[in-house]
């Protein structure tokens, strides 16, 4: 009788308690062989001096800073390669996606050709393609494909203008208003379309604010821009080399083309279905009752083929933001060569540094898809 | 430990007790505690058996499992010609190599019995720490972080080493003040090139772009191919990669050496034994170039009369016990490897990776090359 009433509890005990023993097993072992190697254990370290420089950092570093301002260099590496990556991919994931359903017969064959091969090889052999293959195969900074004498490719990287503002917080400003007049634009049309029943181009409006409002900062507000372009600058008899503008490493392209593709094609199906996922009937039905084309799209088809796209599609943002820690097989300097790989044997502190990292990237991702489980439930069915 | 005063009361406890004697009951009451007792007795020699076994492994760990296993396990790079380096039917060469097997040669009396495990540089520790290979010969820099801080111990120097920097020859440059701002260097990660490299560029007001790899193949492939200005590490590894490259004879190494750079094999913190025993192996193939034995004429040296010749070779005194190896284990590591101008000579020289042995000459000849005498 009480075993029975209290089976459930009892089970629940059990595994809690076979939990623990593991994990302290683990702890313990490793805490008596560190002891018996004359390891010790501790993150006092990441205060200490890195002592080695890193290629390409989004924050002022150099050697002299700690291995704590080393990590956040990587960190940052990691997330602006995966914040490019997603934002290439979706983009090229939606038009092949889209494309793939196109009634021509030409598009949609590419569309689906595009998605079977980019999906069907490995990453890291895509990786080393791009970067091995084609990226090495760019000319010498002295041959360097010319953009207009705007920007360059080398096989050093890839050199563009550096914008340099005057009053730049006037321009930012005016930006914020932009988008802040926006928001209440669309407030603005909602109500009109609810209490009025009238239709205001809410598009057009948003526009117009969005450009007159940076115009008007750049024509009263004294804000300018100029650009700093890249020059070929010569450092010895053979070697050149471009000073000024900004230079986007090959490594970083390498990483965020193979990223974006590769990840394109599982986007592109989740499109494909999200849409195909939406009966027929229901198109049918509200082209019926006198909406437009696109109102169809954004009122009737969009709504509900989000809900069939969007959880799939965390799912692909969180694996982009994994693989990219592939960084490592081609010298991008992202978390895990920095940290888990320089930073790791200059300390010789490999249970902390794992860790860490292992705990970051548990963090991105637990961030990445609480924001789109946020976003999931405002696009899903309410029900009443 | 048991002390022998408690078996004494165990054994009156079982013996003295007369009553069990008096009736049926009592008699199988003894039997039950004769087997008892022949448990307990068991159970402490396996304990005292298991405790004996455990003191002589704290002794040398690594000495019984080698014995054991009847190999080594050495970690070596995964491909630096000269040090170590695996041709096409995966044979290992190099002076790195030569270190691991002077060992298998002095243990286990047969250089061939090598179990060669290639490491990155970001791996090498690890690998070393956690046993997956007992010896680290792998153009490794003695510093003393790595010494005292990480759990190894570094037993001496095969290698006397430097930086430098590698350049294509037509690029002009000839020393390494005419390094201008931008220049960008490949280099592997997780070496004392990399923080040596930050510490030269910073003490010239130079500011560079840090290329670094994880696989040496990787760094050679990049520089190659233009993705770097220069290439630089140890100068021996600059002259032994520069072999493979597309077309060595395009690419210099400038001449300054920015960095002291004593590459030698290391092992595990916590077992002088073992550790000895490497040392020692370094050490009589050093000495015995010292004193003109080789591979050819070690055995007729055993009449030799000198008693420093006669005590290498291992005809007089007991060197081979005091480590806890045979006696004819210096023997083994001369006949089978030979000693170290043999060895240099047949992976470096040879090779025309460094013809000059600069540095790394006896010191009689004049270079650094000095150990503790083998006696």
């Amino acid at each position: 009788m009480f075993f029975k009433k209290n089976k459930s509890y009892l089970s629940q005990i059990i595994t809690i308690l076979l939990i623990v023993s593991i994990f302290g097993f683990f702890t313990f072992n490793a805490q008596v062989n560190m002891d018996n190697r004359g390891i010790d254990f501790g993150f006092s370290f990441l205060s200490q001096e890195a002592s080695f420089d890193i290629q390409f950092s989004l924050i002022e570093y150099s050697g002299s800073d700690s291995y704590f301002r080393a990590y956040l260099v990587g960190l940052l590496n990691t997330l602006l390669v995966s914040v490019i990556g997603i934002f290439f991919c979706t983009i090229i994931g939606v038009i092949v996606g889209i494309a793939r359903l196109s009634p021509n017969y030409i598009v949609e064959k590419i569309a689906t050709f595009w998605v079977e091969f980019f999906r069907n090889i490995p990453l890291l052999l895509q990786l080393f393609f791009w970067y091995y293959a084609a990226l090495r195969a760019l000319p010498l900074p002295i041959d360097a494909i010319n953009f207009n004498d705007i920007s360059y490719l080398s096989v050093k990287g890839w050199y563009v203008p550096e914008f340099i503002w005057t009053n730049s917080s006037i321009f930012y400003s005016s930006i914020i208003a932009g988008v802040v007049s926006i928001f209440f634009i669309y407030r603005f049309a909602k109500k009109q379309r609810e209490d009025a029943g009238k239709q205001i181009p809410a598009l057009s409006l948003s526009l117009l604010a969005i450009i007159t409002l940076p115009s008007i900062a750049f024509l009263v507000g004294g804000v300018s821009l100029s650009f700093d372009y890249p020059v070929l600058t010569q450092m010895s008899k053979t070697i050149y080399n471009f000073k000024g503008g900004v230079s986007i490493p090959p490594e970083l392209m390498a990483l965020a083309l193979a990223l974006s593709l590769y990840t394109s094609t599982f986007i592109a199906e989740n499109v494909r279905a999200g849409i195909m996922g939406v009966g027929k009937g229901q198109k049918e039905a509200a082209a019926s009752i006198g909406l437009t084309t696109s109102q169809v799209l954004k009122l009737v088809v969009l709504p509900q083929a989000l809900r069939i796209i969007i959880p799939p599609t965390t799912n692909q943002y969180l694996n982009l933001t994994k693989n990219s820690s592939l960084a490592a097989a081609i010298a991008y300097p992202d978390l895990v060569l920095v940290f888990a790989g320089t930073a790791m044997m200059q300390t010789g502190r490999a249970i902390e540094i794992v860790s860490i990292t292992m705990l970051t990237y548990l963090t991105i991702s637990l961030l990445i898809s609480g924001l789109m489980n946020w976003y999931n439930k405002k696009v899903a069915i309410k029900e009443k | 430990m048991l002390e022998p005063n408690f078996n004494l009361t165990i054994l009156t406890q079982y013996f003295d007790r007369s009553k069990y004697l008096n009736n049926k009951k009592g008699y199988i009451k003894m039997i039950k505690s004769l087997k008892k007792f022949s448990f307990f007795l068991v159970s402490v020699a396996l304990l005292i058996g298991l405790q004996s076994e455990a003191f002589a492994a704290k002794k040398s760990k690594t000495l019984k499992k080698t014995i054991k296993q009847d190999f080594v396990k050495c970690g070596v790079s995964q491909g630096l010609p000269g040090f170590s380096n695996a041709d096409a039917a995966g044979n290992w060469t190099g002076v790195d190599v030569d270190v691991c097997r002077a060992v298998a040669a002095a243990v286990l009396g047969d250089s061939g019995k090598v179990k060669f495990t290639p490491l990155s540089a970001k791996e090498r520790f690890t690998a070393l720490i956690s046993g997956e290979i007992d010896i680290l010969s792998r153009n490794t820099t003695w510093t003393l972080s790595r010494d005292a801080d990480i759990g190894l111990t570094f037993v001496g120097v095969n290698f006397y080493d430097g930086q430098g920097f590698m350049v294509r020859k037509n690029s002009g440059i000839k020393s390494v003040n005419q390094f201008k701002n931008g220049i960008s260097a490949c280099t592997n990660i997780g070496t004392t090139t990399e923080l040596n490299m930050r510490d030269f560029f910073n003490s010239k007001g130079i500011s560079y772009e840090p290329v670094a790899f994880e696989k040496a193949d990787e760094v050679v492939a990049a520089y190659d191919s233009g993705r770097c200005d220069t290439y630089t590490t140890d100068k021996s590894g600059l002259a032994a990669q520069r072999t493979k490259m597309k077309n060595p004879d395009e690419h210099i190494v400038l001449p300054e050496t920015i960095s002291k750079e004593p590459l030698g094999p290391v092992v595990r913190q916590g077992d002088s034994t073992w550790e000895d025993i490497v040392r020692w192996s370094l050490n009589v193939m050093i000495e015995a170039e010292e004193y003109g034995i080789t591979s050819a004429n070690a055995d007729s040296m055993t009449t030799s009369d000198n008693p420093q010749i006669k005590r290498l070779v291992g005809a007089e005194g007991e060197l081979g016990a005091a480590l806890g190896v045979p006696n004819d284990w210096s023997l083994n590591i001369i006949k089978q490897v030979g000693n170290y101008g043999e060895s240099y000579k047949r992976n470096i020289a040879d090779t025309g990776i460094l013809p000059d042995r600069g540095p790394n000459q006896l010191w009689t000849k004049g270079g650094i090359l000095y150990v503790a005498p083998a006696r």
